[in-house]
């Protein structure tokens, strides 16, 4: 099988024509302002919770410290694009903060991945903290007041093309050898160890690469809300990143890309019950979790559930 | 030089020396056994040889490559368990450990994974490499559970193997890794006799075929006896006896460490 084969073709062709009917829906004023901020919202959520994803469902290490790389990337792609207020500042910001938070993520991941289980959701969680105040420490951050009039490039295309990017190319890492040894990790860490997997470089690397999406996802909210402050970035942020993946499921791409669509339109539509809105939400999470306790997809991708129609996943490679 | 020697190895947890001047050596091709009584350290030798554990003293000394010309000793003692893999040393588990919740395929493709040569940019974009690797790797996978009789069973869980084909999935497994040296951690444990006798067939053949140095930790001495050329009995982490397998059968202080002394008032 060839990168353009006939799925390839199809899933582009079908990514493109979603593309353009949202894009119709915009142009025509039928998708109106506020709910282009939840469209907004769901294709961030999308690339946090994916790359979460590959570090906590996949890889097995559990990590409360995502909302720490995404201020990274939000910081980063923020000053940068203020200091080139252009498209290609923009990118350009995109790119590094995604870097600066995969190096984080690596200079972090060395000593911290040693430890597991909660040892290692308490470190993360501390590392987030401490980027959280570091920020908020800096001069060129702005400290507490935050940064403010951030120049606003993302709109609806570059957030599609960057969660689709991010989705597809996640998915294709976590499908590759390299993906096979991550979750072989979650599987049993000694089996894979005596397998001849490296297990501390396989987890540094699938830490890096969450950290790398993460940042992009940090880079897309902070040019698109054009206001940033330390608090946003805090314990909770990186819990609601964890709620979208375990609703999901660990160990599905699908299911994150679901979750993160129906908690975004569960909050929206709940903005009407304004009193009672966080009681609404936290019921429905616990419903969910006693009906699916796997999450709504448990480890299953939508190409399991059309396996029979398309052969399985051995003969597709052929 | 052997493929493996073992010189006064040792390693003591705190107070307590679990193996005390060890020494051993495997020549190519060799089929040899590691006996003793429960708590006798055989796994802790096996988790020494296999970079779980780190010698308090002594060396492992192994022989690296297959070509005359190519070949290196190694010191495994203090490397990584997949570092040592690496240099070609295999092993399967006492209570078994294979990716319960993939697929049967899948563990033997992961073992795979340290013969991969593409990188983590061709796993993002899939260039070509991607799909010839994959490909090949697909079918080297297959060959080898056909040997096992697994193939069929491919893209089932490895959980919801029964436990005889586990244990061979097992091997298939560390055979994934083209070792040259395979441990196996108590190969037959579980089996019924009948089981036992399919699985000593399975080893012979599997040596003869794959070229191998097999030592394996055992407590059935139907299959110790019948297959291995050279028996090591651990006792209280020493060495007390080695030999054939009719020499151990009738020495002295072998029977003692399983029997424990004869009494002579009684």
């Amino acid at each position: 099988m060839k990168a353009l084969s006939k799925r390839n073709l199809m899933i582009l062709g079908g990514l493109l024509l979603f593309y353009a009917a949202v894009q119709v829906l915009i142009i025509t004023g039928i998708l109106n302002p506020f709910y282009e901020i939840t469209l907004a919202t769901i294709c961030i959520n999308i690339i946090l919770a994916v790359s979460l994803n590959l570090v906590t469902g996949f890889t097995g290490q559990f990590s409360l410290g995502h909302a720490g790389f995404m201020s990274i990337g939000a910081y980063v792609g923020a000053i940068i694009n203020m200091q080139m207020n252009s498209m290609t500042g923009f990118l350009a910001g995109i790119f590094a903060g995604a870097l600066a938070a995969a190096v984080v993520g690596i200079l972090i991941g060395i000593p911290t991945l040693r430890l597991k289980g909660d040892y290692l959701a308490i470190a993360t969680l501390g590392m987030a903290e401490i980027i959280r105040v570091v920020f908020l420490n800096l001069e060129i951050t702005n400290g507490a007041a935050g940064l403010n009039g951030i120049p606003r490039f993302t709109n609806w295309t570059w957030l599609f093309l960057f969660t689709a990017a991010a989705v597809i190319l996640i998915n294709n890492f976590i499908r590759s050898s390299q993906g096979r040894a991550c979750i072989s990790i979650r599987e049993d860490e000694i089996a894979a160890e005596s397998m001849g997997i490296n297990t501390t470089k396989y987890k540094v690397m699938a830490f890096a690469v969450g950290a790398f999406f993460a940042g992009i996802a940090g880079a897309l909210y902070s040019s698109y809300f054009y206001f940033l402050k330390p608090g946003l970035f805090g314990f909770l942020k990186s819990i609601d990143i964890l709620v979208i993946v375990v609703l999901g499921g660990m160990g599905s791409v699908t299911g994150s890309v679901i979750a993160a669509v129906l908690l975004a339109l569960i909050t929206t539509f709940l903005q009407a019950f304004t009193e009672i809105r966080m009681i609404l939400y936290a019921a429905l999470l616990v419903i969910i979790m006693i009906f699916r306790p796997k999450g709504i997809m448990g480890t299953k991708e939508i190409t399991d559930m059309f396996r029979f129609r398309f052969g399985n996943k051995e003969e597709r490679l052929q | 030089m052997p493929l493996l020697k073992v010189e006064k190895l040792t390693k003591s947890f705190g107070g307590l020396t679990a193996v005390s001047n060890v020494n051993m050596s495997i020549e190519k091709g060799e089929l040899v056994g590691l006996i003793g009584p429960n708590g006798a350290g055989k796994t802790t030798v096996f988790n020494l040889l296999t970079g779980v554990y780190v010698p308090s003293s002594g060396n492992i000394l192994f022989e690296k490559g297959t070509v005359e010309e190519e070949k290196k000793i190694i010191e495994l003692g203090g490397l990584k368990p997949y570092n040592v893999t690496k240099q070609g040393l295999a092993r399967t588990f006492q209570n078994i450990r294979l990716f319960k919740d993939l697929t049967v395929l899948d563990n033997v493709r992961i073992a795979m994974h340290q013969n991969v040569h593409y990188g983590m940019f061709t796993s993002f974009f899939r260039f070509n490499k991607f799909y010839q690797e994959e490909k090949q790797m697909l079918s080297e996978a297959e060959k080898l559970l056909d040997i096992f009789h697994l193939k069929d069973k491919k893209d089932e869980l490895a959980k919801n193997l029964p436990y005889g084909e586990q244990r061979h999935l097992e091997i298939a497994r560390a055979l994934a890794t083209r070792p040259s040296l395979l441990l196996l951690d108590e190969p037959a444990a579980g089996m019924n006799p009948k089981e036992t006798a399919a699985l000593t067939e399975l080893i012979k053949w599997i040596r003869k075929e794959f070229d191998l140095t097999i030592l394996l930790i055992e407590h059935d001495m139907s299959l110790v006896m019948k297959i291995c050329e050279r028996i090591y009995v651990l006792d209280y982490g020493m060495l007390i006896a080695s030999g054939k397998p009719e020499e151990i059968r009738s020495n002295k202080r072998v029977i003692e460490a399983y029997l424990g002394e004869e009494n002579s008032n009684a």
